[in-house]
């Protein structure tokens, strides 16, 4: 059985002044919280959430370009998805690794690795919104007289956003939990406090950030249903009158 | 930037000069995600299916796949790293975790939305509840059924690979530890857990050709964690 | 932008599509006078949609020409060609994700009408359609009956007071009180509004009631019989259109002449059920046969009976 931690072994580290609870190494200890909160747990929150940010908007922007291509020509959804699914199935940290020589220890190597992940979900989704669209509604739409920008604008792309919506929900969760990887590549995100927990068996800080990760995925995930709840008001009513 | 990509050739001489340390990892691996995923099935797949097929509930299936989600392997690893010791359990436990999910979800979605009438049409027949879903439901959903377990096992690959660092051994460990392998050492990890990651997903994908009936091969189904419809995810957080 | 309605004129127009050997229309030619009803019927693979969509373009012609007033409309830009065009068909292709006001708006706000103009048009609109613009303005379309959808659907294509209407099959979709009840509701809606309109359906008993004119296609897209909808049930040009009308045209004639057109018996103590003048000459009919009397009373605005038709100048009618 081998593995850092295990060669490490549990190590009490000297705190020095720090308080019982923490030298108890209880599973959680305010105070450690509240001292640490401004230098280690929020910036690491923060650059979590700007990596998450900058992944989500990239993957959508070209997830978005790509569907708007693939609605209506065959030929590009099928090796667009195809390679998607190809990347979606290497696994994260060999995916970093597999980077850092082109790209190096940077952000750039984390962002490229997420963004890859981001699309397969987000070019499935949207693609789906494209094609609920009813073709009555779209004969409609031309009929009477909307080019082809305009009918994307005021007719297909609200119809999709309930779908694309979800997508995002599930881009941006997935990414969130896929961001903590990035510490092993860079010591930026909420992965990096968890690492260094690790290391050291310390229990609150592994609660601690155990619960950050999570609840800011959770909470992202809230914002989003708010968010998709406000901008598509017509999907809440019931049918009939 | 460092653009050395000279070290792929080292990686793959790596992989030529070690092949007996590289086999042991894989098959440590294989064992892990193997054992994770049997016993993910064992709790994953009668809740899901039993929650499908009596169309109640739908909170349980869209609170575990949101939640499901948003779990990373470190957060949980993490957690269990508090109340046990290093070694193969924590590890399989925390695997476990991460692979019900998908497995739930997709079995419960995969049940739940085949066609009320068809059922009905079955019940008239005189099926016993029994038969409609060994004869009906689980043929009809064996679509997103196996969406989730693929999804599953890949992740369970991938997540066992960021697992060594809390001693589940396999491909990980080599990948973690630079200081001991070296960057070739840890490219040409990479590269074989990738390989091992499609192998999987392929070996999947026969067995699910295999055991879908021919009417529903071909049929892609998407993966309900992925692919989400608003209606089904419904309002609930 | 015309307010006026204007004539159309098909002139020699064909459709063909790649691959197929026989044309989808082929070389029709018809007039259709400013601010009639022209129906174009006839049974499925007759073209009547696919002539139709030429109109606006939705479909291209691959020979002739489609003038709307003395225009080709080929000469227009497509799009600003299609905003002068009422366009409405079966399943209504409502913006589920806009109000019935906002659907209503669509045309209007294409061409930049303010909002204050655009406001009161839908009001407008809504209560020509018979939907109190109170109670509908703010409405989903998912929360609409059918028959409450098709009429959003006309207001919409009237919005922006289009010269020519085209309608496919409005009215398919609805159940037959419904779309009886839109079919009159459309009739005194032209007789306000006056559009030029084409009407495709595959119904002839809804060609005869709606249209002014009618075209008989058969298929292969070639036009049969061209006619106001009397002449054409008082003497079919061939065998296809003498089957299409129906063995019945005898009576379906009758539905096209009310009683109080007709020369009044003096009342003279005659017997026999009272029907009111507005009765079509077929319903009348009807009640003879079903009460057993050769004589109906014909009763006048208030009520009261002003005179009797009897059956044999019900029979006299037909031969004429």
């Amino acid at each position: 059985m081998t593995g850092i931690l295990a060669a490490s072994g549990p190590v009490i580290p000297d705190f020095g002044e720090a308080s019982t609870c923490v030298q108890d190494n209880r599973l959680f200890c305010p105070d450690w919280v509240r001292d640490n909160w401004a230098p280690v747990l929020q910036p690491a929150l923060l650059q979590h959430v700007k990596l998450v940010v900058i992944a989500v908007a990239i993957g959508f922007v070209l997830a978005f370009a790509a569907a708007l291509l693939a609605r209506r020509s065959t030929w590009f959804e099928r090796p667009f998805d195809l390679f998607s699914a190809l990347v979606y199935t290497i696994p994260s940290l060999a995916l970093f690794q597999l980077l850092v020589p082109v790209t190096g220890l940077t952000v750039t190597t984390v962002e490229v690795a997420l963004v890859s992940y981001t699309l397969l979900i987000l070019f499935r989704n949207i693609l789906t919104g494209f094609r609920s669209v009813p073709a009555d509604v779209l004969e409609a739409a031309r009929g009477m007289g909307m080019g082809s920008f305009q009918v994307l604008r005021r007719v297909e792309i609200p119809l999709a956003l309930p779908a694309i919506m979800a997508g995002v929900r599930v881009a941006t969760v997935s990414t969130i939990a896929l961001a903590t990887v990035a510490a092993f590549v860079i010591p930026e995100g909420l992965g990096r406090p968890i690492f260094l927990a690790l290391r050291q068996f310390f229990n609150t800080e592994l609660i601690v950030t155990a619960i950050l990760a999570v609840g800011l995925a959770l909470v992202a995930d809230g914002l989003l249903v708010l968010a998709q709840r406000a901008l598509t008001p017509w999907t809440r009513i019931k049918a009939g009158s | 930037m460092i653009a050395d990509i000279s070290v792929f050739g080292d990686a793959l001489r790596f992989i030529q000069d070690n092949p007996g340390l590289l086999w042991d990892k894989v098959v440590e691996q294989l064992e892990l995600s193997a054992a994770a995923i049997g016993v993910g099935l064992l709790v994953a797949l009668p809740i899901g299916i039993g929650l499908g097929h009596l169309r109640r509930y739908s909170f349980v299936a869209i609170s575990v796949a949101n939640v499901g989600r948003a779990l990373p392997t470190l957060a949980v690893i993490a957690v269990g790293i508090v109340f046990l010791p290093v070694g193969f359990t924590v590890v399989l436990i925390a695997l476990v975790v991460l692979a019900v999910p998908p497995i739930l979800t997709n079995a419960y979605v995969g049940v739940s939305e085949i066609d009320a009438e068809t059922i009905e049409a079955a019940r008239g027949m005189g099926m016993t509840e029994r038969q409609i879903l060994q004869r009906v439901e689980l043929p009809l959903a064996s679509p997103l059924l196996f969406a989730g377990i693929r999804t599953a096992v890949v992740f369970v690959v991938a997540s066992a690979t960021i697992a060594a660092i809390a001693g589940g051994g396999g491909l990980g460990d080599v990948i973690v530890n630079q200081a001991s392998y070296g960057i070739e050492g840890v490219i040409g990890a990479s590269i074989l857990v990738c390989g091992l990651a499609f192998a999987c997903d392929g070996v999947v994908a026969i067995i699910q050709r295999l055991v879908t009936p021919k009417p529903l091969r071909g049929r892609h189904a998407e993966d309900a964690m992925l692919v989400a419809e608003p209606g089904r995810e419904g309002a609930a957080l | 932008m015309a307010d006026a309605a204007a004539r159309i004129v098909f002139d020699h127009v064909t459709k063909r599509y790649p691959g197929r050997a026989a044309p989808a229309v082929d070389d029709l030619t018809l007039e259709i006078p400013a601010g009639e009803i022209c129906i174009l019927v006839g049974p499925s693979g007759g073209g009547k949609t696919t002539a139709m969509k030429m109109v606006n373009r939705l479909v291209d012609m691959t020979e002739g020409d489609i003038r709307i007033g003395d225009e080709s409309v080929r000469d227009r830009d497509v799009t600003e060609l299609r905003r002068g065009i009422g366009y409405v068909i079966q399943q209504t292709g409502l913006f589920p994700h806009m109000t019935v006001a906002e659907n209503v708006a669509t045309v209007p706000r294409l061409l930049g009408w303010d909002k204050q103009r655009t406001e009161a048009r839908v009001d407008e609109l809504l209560d020509l359609v018979d939907l109190p613009a109170v109670d509908y303005r703010a409405r989903y379309a998912a929360q609409l009956s059918g028959g409450e959808r098709q009429r959003v659907g006309l207001a919409r294509a009237l919005a922006a007071d289009p010269s020519v209407m085209l309608m496919d099959e409005p009215f398919g979709a609805l159940d037959p009180i419904t779309r009886t009840r839109l079919q009159h509701e459309l009739l005194r809606i032209h007789r306000e509004v006056r559009k030029t309109v084409i009407f495709v359906t595959h119904d002839i008993d809804e060609a005869i009631l709606m249209g002014d004119r009618i075209a008989i296609l058969r298929p292969g897209g070639r036009l049969a019989q061209y006619d106001t909808p009397e002449a054409i049930l008082a003497g079919p040009a061939d065998d296809f259109v003498a089957d299409f009308v129906g063995a019945d045209r005898g009576l379906k004639r009758l539905s096209l002449t009310r009683l109080d057109e007709l020369p009044l018996e003096p009342l003279d103590g005659a017997r026999g059920p009272a029907l009111a003048g507005s009765t079509t000459l077929r319903d009348a009919l009807s009640t003879m046969l079903s009460e057993g009397s050769r004589t109906v009373l014909v009763l006048d605005g208030d009520g009261a009976p002003r005179g009797s038709v009897t059956l044999d100048a019900l029979a006299e009618r037909l031969v004429s």
